[in-house]
């Protein structure tokens, strides 16, 4: 076992999926000899050559658009956005023809092809550097999103999502990237359209992804002193959601809630508690709830502690799932 | 003779566009071989026919919407006769005679206009790549096709349609300087008909050409008249050459005029003066092209004939949609959740249907 952290993980996800497979290409803004700002593609293009992992100009969606030109090639290219918020000038890219080319086209043009997309706050960044984009990208139809809670899952997930035939929006923790990990490399975790239970416990759910599935795990230590036993769960695929994992959860505890970074207002958790109270109505001891950022724009480095989830505003809204009526 | 990168001033377009036929059928340059002559002629009267008829299929509502290229022939055939089989076309929704020229079906081409499914040929059967109706974004996919067959040592070129309002696209600017720093083997060819719709070009521009634009990203841009088939053919297929010889992208923009509406739909008397298109209409490419070669339509009559009946019958078929083939396409595997709803129409249908 050695130790490392989840950006270590994912460059070694990209190495190996590179040597395995020579239709891997690497390419996006800093990601060559520079080893990307955060590090995931460190020593790729010294290690396969510049044909392999490129700098690219600087315009994302000439880098995606790029990307859908390689993959209908036979290529597998994997193209990073620096941050989530520089990834909007490709939006038109994603939505309007990496989502829509095998259907466009009756399955005859697959775009194999992964997006990563560091995402969210919690590293004290500047304006725009710390959207959580998620919901714009899981309501297109055509994409799938998966999002790593894990250093273990970071690798797996990764590996999954440049083997599928589909295109994968791969969203980076961006404030988990350092989290490390005993981990023995290579090695696979669940399927990527599983969702996992991190822990068990009968009281209440916790559903979370991304950089707050830790967050959840602190707020189940913090809630034993509650006297409450808090399950939680990882989702790891945005889309396709595992409903059967997440109703398997909540028909067993009566009560979840759902954490997530990104701003509540139509955000990912509406439709996780949408499919669980039509799923699960006769099971709930409460309305499914919501701790998310406050509808409001990322805020300043001096304010993100207010915006973002942390244990005691989730104990807190675990507090309101009307225990008193037990 | 210096190299284009040692004298940037290479990269510029002639102060006047290159022509190789005149107005009057006079051949004014050298001409591609006779063979070749007959094809562009062929090729622009079956594709004038073929314009003629989806507009008619419009108005007998067997095409939902048909954005004619009538007057720009020599544009979608000139460019499009000049690839090689090896070569890829990314055509722009106005292209379909390009598409047909290239030999992809006609009924095929029709998909997306009839509405029965998006697309309706395997762009791998012909390499010609969907229609793409948003403005410009097919330039990423051709620099990333072509810089895809170059890193793999495939000698191919790649030849992408662009209307003048899509130059004012950022995909368009992205998908130049792509093409030129990676050294891509592509070809932009511009077709300007001079109308986006109802803006003018003096309202998309204020570059002195289009093919100006090119010199700005560091490749060459050939300015060409555009009803002239012999001229677009020719440059087009140097530009072709270049780029798979390995010297990187090209801009040629083809000038010609919209003479049709932008679509069946639309209406050119809210925004031109009908003499406008006059002077278009006496430069048209296949009155140049009968006059330079001495024979008329008539010479492929039986031909287009033919071709517009079998087109005809098979437009006049209903088109046979299957509602499961919604969920089928939108991965490979139909997720658990596009299953259910695959489901549930099935029962609705069968309800309307009267079954239990």
């Amino acid at each position: 076992m050695a130790q490392i952290n989840m950006a270590q993980a994912l460059n070694r996800a990209l190495r190996d999926a590179m040597t395995d497979d020579p239709n891997v290409v690497v390419f996006g803004e800093d990601v060559g000899p520079y080893g990307g700002v955060f590090t995931v593609t460190d020593g790729l293009t010294a290690q396969f050559g510049e044909d392999r992992c490129f700098d690219s100009p600087l315009a994302e969606s000439g880098i995606v658009g790029t990307a859908v030109g390689m993959a209908m090639y036979g290529m597998r290219p994997v193209v990073e956005m620096q941050f989530d918020a520089f990834a909007y000038p490709a939006f038109e890219q994603i939505t309007s023809h990496v989502a829509k080319m095998r259907n466009r086209t009756r399955g005859k043009v697959a775009l194999p092809m992964v997006i990563r997309i560091p995402y969210g706050g919690g590293i004290g960044g500047v304006e725009h550097h710390g959207d959580s984009s998620e919901a714009y990208y899981t309501h297109t139809p055509g994409l799938t999103v998966v999002t790593p809670g894990t250093t273990a899952d970071a690798y797996s997930l990764l590996r999954a999502a440049i083997e599928s035939p589909d295109p994968v929006i791969f969203m980076e923790p961006k404030s988990r990237y350092w989290t490390r990990a005993d981990l023995q490399l290579p090695a696979r975790t669940d399927p990527m359209n599983r969702a996992v239970v991190r822990r068990t416990g009968q009281d209440v759910t916790l559903i979370s992804y991304g950089s707050t599935v830790q967050t959840c795990m602190e707020t189940a230590d913090a809630a034993k002193e509650e006297g409450w036993d808090v399950e939680v769960i990882d989702l790891r695929s945005l889309a396709p959601l595992d409903e059967d994992t997440v109703c398997a959860s909540v028909r067993k505890t009566g009560r979840a809630v759902v954490v997530h970074e990104s701003s509540v207002f139509s955000g990912y958790g509406a439709e996780v508690v949408a499919t669980v109270t039509e799923k699960c109505f006769h099971w709930l001891e409460a309305p499914v709830l919501r701790v998310g950022g406050f509808d409001v724009p990322y805020p300043p480095k001096d304010l993100e502690e207010h915006q973002l989830p942390h244990p005691d505003r989730i104990l807190d809204t675990i507090a309101r799932l009307q225990w008193e009526d037990q | 003779m210096k190299s284009i990168e040692a004298s940037p001033e290479l990269m510029l377009p002639g102060r006047k566009p290159i022509q190789l036929v005149d107005e009057n059928g006079s051949a004014v340059g050298d001409l591609p071989d006779e063979r070749v002559l007959r094809s562009l002629h062929r090729g622009m009267v079956l594709g004038r026919r073929f314009n003629r008829q989806a507009t008619a299929l419009t108005k007998q509502g067997r095409l939902a919407v048909y954005p004619s290229s009538v007057g720009q022939e020599a544009c979608e055939v000139g460019a499009t006769l000049a690839l090689e089989d090896n070569d890829w076309l990314f055509p722009t929704y106005r292209d379909t005679v390009a598409v047909v020229t290239r030999g992809v079906p006609a009924a095929e081409t029709l998909t997306l206009l009839r509405g029965n499914w998006h697309s309706g040929y395997d762009p791998y059967e012909h390499r010609v790549a969907p229609l793409c109706t948003p403005l410009s974004t097919n330039g990423p996919h051709a620099v990333g096709l072509a810089h895809a067959a170059r890193l793999r040592g495939d000698s191919l070129a790649v030849l992408v349609f662009m209307g003048d309002g899509a130059t004012s696209e950022g995909d368009a600017h992205e998908a130049f300087n792509f093409a030129a720093v990676f050294n891509a083997p592509v070809v932009f060819f511009i077709q300007n008909n001079q109308w986006a719709i109802s803006v003018p070009l003096a309202k998309q521009s204020k570059a002195p050409t289009l093919a100006h634009k090119a010199i700005g990203y560091g490749m060459p841009g050939h300015h060409v008249d555009g009803n002239d088939a012999a001229a677009v053919y020719t440059v087009v297929s140097e530009a072709l050459a270049r780029a798979r010889a390995g010297h990187g992208p090209s801009i040629v923009e083809g000038l010609t005029y919209r003479v049709d509406p932008h679509t069946n739909s639309d209406d050119t008397n809210r925004y031109r003066d009908p003499s406008d298109a006059e002077p278009w209409r006496a430069s048209d490419p296949i009155i140049r092209f009968n006059r330079l070669l001495g024979v008329d339509e008539s010479a492929y009559a039986e031909e287009a004939d033919r071709m517009m009946a079998e087109l005809r019958a098979e437009m006049n078929k209903d088109a046979h949609v299957d509602p499961d083939e919604l969920f089928e396409h939108v991965y490979a595997e139909p997720t658990p959740r596009l299953r259910t709803q695959r489901a549930a129409l099935r029962a609705e249908l069968a309800a309307d249907r009267g079954e239990a």
